[in-house]
């Protein structure tokens, strides 16, 4: 048959884009179980991180089992909703909707310093979604931990917000100021002045995902708000 | 066949990209990535090894197909063969190393627009035989591989102090702690990448005095 021809042209095309989607799809469907699973351990070996428990692939599930007591979920106004499963929720999903409707994850830990709650976050970074788990003293304003991940954030930019140094800046910072307002974190740049025990400092290079990562924290933690009053009282 | 499979014409194939035919430094291509990746050595290192893989196998493949792609559709074909490659690999890299699989997140889309890899199916898989091709194809990647390893070893050793993520830099050297050092910001920022990449480029013409174009 012609090499050039028509006919022969579009029968290649075809053929080569079933031939190549039936390989992606029965590779990606035969995978998915495995890398599911990577992605729950990942979950809880971010979860423990952020109370500052180190954890390996291996002894994720077991530690997760061990030191998480509880877990639930609250709405807006920081009552608990029954029947629904802290650790499956979609954060994604859930930022969409309004406010007073979003199921909002809290998950316990008792650890050798006392009881911390821990609250996972979501936001946007420079390139894709950034994401984290804060966890607070049981006064409810004290950083006791926190843990910042992202899906494609440049190496030695914006991505050192996934580094150890960056992350461990956080303990010890309130989220209230002296009259109970919540003020969260900011991230500040060089030289910049910020209260010492509401900043972290910023990453040189990484403005766009500090600021990301700011904005994160304040929407979420103001997502917490009524439950963060509730129980500091 | 006739030729012994590392006779003189094949080995320099292999040889050939990583001094007087470099990708980056003779021919100017991949530059992209070659600035996005290389503020840290680690990166650098994950993008070698995967453009290592991803182009001697697509060379290879497109090889043994060259005798049957349309010519109208040839770029597609390759670009489709490029792309289903790369996300094989990472599926695979996502169930079975899921670490490995992380710190490729972002390179990924790089490895299927690095113009390298096309332009070596272009010139040289679609015609020549799948041996020659995969030669070819490490060739390549390797050139490529090794300038960015440099450049990713300048940057982070004067951007953060730091090899491979372990600090070489004293911390008593640092003017916080009293020192006299700072580390250079500028080489975190990709315009460094840029230069770094021209000064290989001149000493590389320096030394390759038949590089120079008149």
């Amino acid at each position: 048959m012609d090499r050039n021809g028509n006919i022969y042209t579009f029968l290649y095309a075809a053929i080569m884009v079933i031939l190549v989607a039936a390989i992606l799809a029965s590779v990606a469907m035969a995978l998915k179980p495995l890398q599911t699973k990577n992605i729950e351990i990942e979950k809880q070996q971010d979860i423990l991180a952020s109370v500052n428990i180190e954890s390996t692939a291996a002894n994720a599930a077991k530690l997760y089992e061990e030191k998480i007591r509880k877990q639930y979920v609250v709405n807006s106004k920081g009552e608990i909703i029954e029947g629904e499963d802290a650790f499956i929720i979609d954060l994604k999903k859930e930022r969409s909707k309004p406010q007073d409707e979003q199921l909002l994850p809290v998950f316990e830990c008792e650890t050798d310093s006392g009881l911390k709650y821990i609250l996972p976050m979501r936001g946007a970074g420079l390139w894709g979604p950034i994401w984290g788990y804060i966890s607070l003293d049981s006064d409810m304003n004290t950083i006791y931990g926190a843990t910042f991940d992202h899906q494609g954030e440049t190496p030695g930019l914006g991505a050192e917000i996934s580094t150890r140094p960056f992350q461990s800046a956080f303990k010890g910072k309130k989220l209230f100021d002296q009259s109970g307002n919540l003020i969260s974190v900011t991230i500040k740049k060089s030289g910049q002045s910020a209260a010492e025990e509401h900043s972290v400092d910023g990453i040189s290079g990484g403005t766009i995902t500090s600021k990301g990562l700011e904005q994160m924290l304040l929407d979420d933690l103001n997502s917490y708000r009524e439950f963060l009053i509730s129980k500091k009282s | 066949m006739g030729d012994p499979l590392f006779s003189h014409k094949n080995l320099k194939l292999l040889t050939a990209p990583l001094d007087s035919s470099n990708p980056i430094t003779v021919q100017v291509l991949g530059i992209c990535s070659a600035l996005a990746v290389t503020a840290q050595l680690k990166p650098a290192l994950v993008m070698t090894l995967s453009v290592i893989a991803v182009m001697s196998l697509s060379n290879v493949i497109i090889s043994l197909l060259r005798n049957t792609i349309p010519d109208r559709i040839r770029i597609i074909v390759q670009l489709v063969v490029i792309a289903s490659l790369v996300i094989l690999v990472d599926q695979i890299l996502k169930a079975f190393v899921y670490d490995v699989s992380k710190q490729l997140s972002v390179f990924v889309g790089l490895i299927i627009t690095n113009c390298i890899i096309m332009g070596r199916l272009e010139a040289f898989a679609m015609g020549n035989r799948p041996w020659q091709s995969f030669l070819d194809g490490v060739g390549n990647a390797a050139g490529y591989g090794w300038i960015l390893i440099v450049v990713g070893f300048v940057r982070e050793l004067f951007g953060s102090g730091s090899i491979y993520g372990y600090k070489v830099i004293p911390e008593s050297w640092y003017s916080i702690n009293g020192g006299f050092y700072e580390n250079n910001g500028m080489m975190i920022l990709p315009p460094m990448a840029l230069i770094t990449v021209g000064i290989i480029i001149w000493i590389h013409r320096s030394r390759n005095r038949e590089l120079i174009e008149n």
